[in-house]
């Protein structure tokens, strides 16, 4: 039970922030003969980072967050995490938390059941997985709700009880597929805010996939910009990890500044393809 | 704004009182058709007659109505069963469906009452009428189910998969509560059915037949020209396929309410 409570295992001298958490070296994807999703793509994710993969539709950025889950294989290359190549899905994965597009929530079951999910799994009762799931719905501010069903809630609120449970579990790495793209501009900004502030309370990796480029340099310390046909990275840029992000920052010259240089190079990166 | 007018509908007292007005003008109508042109009863007996007929009647029609009752609801029970046992395999072995799938499809598009004296000669009355109670049953509910077991979101399948769901759990979890409102949506076509088939399968054993369900009492009536009673046991059909109709949409109420769109008030 403790295990469930306990922060996340501080980051050992060894490796300090900023060391690769994994990496991935001329990976390939294709589906069938015909797609080519991915190509030749390299890049790492470091621990700690808020790594942004920016592009536009098609460009294989969310095949890439699929192979770095373990829910598809690269047909070429290969994924190594802290060094290590990985095998088949989940075994010799570190721990990780995935946020699809929708909230993918069982229509079926509480707020606390959704939760619950990945620790019923893993074989945890409902009362030894209390303390963290509750941990969890108070991180994302929905601890009053813990009886309530998935159609009682708003879009926005469905949308944390999806992170909850991505992070119910503790992962080292969070990866979030365009979670906030169906949900309006206000409860959007409002959830860029929350995550960052989960992201900082538990010192975690969150690997994010937007179209948005506003998006990306409010929340990200590294963007990475895809280029589509194939897929691969076409350029990179890094956010001052001290800036602070609130509402002076989305207002300010810099933010401004950097949104521009990133649509650059995205312009730059569509051209290209 | 179609929304608040639907509301108000759905809530006032018109709901009920509209459709039980129209069915009180549809047996006076009834009633005065028989009483204007002085029908006699042989032809058309008015419904005060009918209602007299299934009083005095009441031991010989109440003791058929428990025989057609209990096969339609034996035949649902095996069908439900077997219809969900058979589509868990095929959700299980694509295989096994595509094997077995025409199968279950030539069953279910040859018209029963074209199969029943077939029945009827190789079984028992009762083990015919019930067979023919269960194939009408059977197919609704294995369709239904197979369609719900293969409706998983992708999502959350994959979701299931990272968390290193076993192949049971991802069953018990995910595809069972996926498939339960399609299972629901199956018995509850089914229920009717098992009643057709029912009386289809006792309409052909006809007055061969021991079997004292309610169409054999029709078939018998018919002879008899005791058309009151004819009456009186259709009425009492009727009666049966509404029973088991709202029984099963009460189970199905029960079940999904918590979360299901199909058992959800709209006004909120």
């Amino acid at each position: 039970m403790t295990t469930l409570i306990d922060p996340p295992a501080p980051v050992p001298a060894a490796e300090p922030p900023g060391a690769p958490l994994l990496t991935l070296a001329g990976v390939g994807k294709r589906f069938g003969n015909q797609v080519t999703a991915l190509e030749g793509l390299d890049m790492e994710v470091r621990r700690g980072e808020f790594l942004s993969l920016l592009g536009p539709s098609g460009c294989g950025k969310s095949t890439a967050l699929r192979l770095i889950a373990g829910l598809a294989e690269p047909t070429s290359g290969h994924i190594a995490f802290n060094g290590e190549r990985a095998g088949k899905a989940s075994s010799t994965h570190p721990s990780v938390g995935f946020v699809f597009q929708e909230p993918t929530l069982m229509p079926w079951a509480s707020v606390f059941g959704n939760v619950h999910l990945p620790l019923k799994l893993a074989g945890t009762s409902r009362r030894e997985a209390e303390p963290a799931i509750m941990e969890a719905l108070e991180l994302v501010g929905l601890d009053g709700f813990r009886d309530a069903y998935p159609r009682e809630l708003s879009g926005g609120m469905k949308m944390r009880v999806s992170i909850a449970r991505a992070l119910v579990t503790k992962p080292r790495l969070l990866l979030m597929d365009e979670p906030f793209a169906a949900l309006d501009e206000i409860t959007r900004f409002k959830l860029n805010n929350d995550l960052l502030d989960v992201w900082r309370q538990l010192n975690c990796t969150i690997v994010f996939v937007t179209h948005s480029v506003f998006e990306s340099v409010y929340l990200s310390t590294r963007i990475l910009v895809f280029r589509a046909r194939p897929g691969r990275v076409a350029a990179e840029l890094e956010i001052d990890p001290a800036q602070p992000r609130d509402e002076a920052f989305r207002t300010s010259p810099e933010y401004a500044a950097l949104c521009r240089q990133t649509s650059t190079a995205l312009a730059a990166a569509m051209n290209a393809g | 704004m179609l929304a608040p007018a639907t509301h108000r509908l759905e809530t006032s007292p018109l709901r009920w009182l509209l459709p039980l007005a129209v069915l009180g003008l549809v047996v006076l109508g009834w009633d005065l058709v028989v009483r204007l042109n002085d029908l006699p009863p042989y032809i058309l007996p008015g419904p005060l007659r009918v209602l007299d007929t299934l009083i005095a009647d009441r031991s010989v029609l109440l003791g058929s109505l428990m025989v057609t009752l209990r096969t339609t609801l034996v035949a649902l029970a095996l069908a439900a069963v077997g219809g969900a046992a058979l589509a868990l395999l095929f959700a299980s072995a694509r295989i096994v469906e595509f094997s077995l799938f025409p199968i279950a499809i030539i069953l279910q598009v040859t018209p029963l009452i074209a199969i029943a004296p077939l029945m009827l000669i190789y079984l028992s009355t009762d083990a015919a009428v019930l067979t023919c109670a269960w194939i009408v049953a059977f197919f609704p509910i294995l369709s239904n189910t197979t369609l719900g077991l293969n409706s998983v979101d992708a999502n959350l399948r994959d979701l299931f998969r990272l968390s290193g769901a076993s192949r049971l759990q991802t069953l018990r979890l995910l595809q069972l509560p996926t498939a339960l409102p399609y299972f629901l949506g199956g018995l509850r076509i089914a229920g009717g059915l098992a009643l057709v088939g029912a009386v289809v399968g006792e309409i052909a054993a006809g007055s061969a037949g021991q079997g004292s369900g309610l169409a054999f009492r029709i078939v018998e009536s018919a002879y008899r020209l005791n058309i009151p009673r004819m009456f009186a046991a259709l009425l009492l059909i009727s009666l049966a396929g509404i029973l088991i109709y709202a029984g099963l949409s009460l189970v199905s109420w029960l079940l999904l309410r918590r979360w299901h769109e199909s058992a959800l008030g709209r006004g909120n």
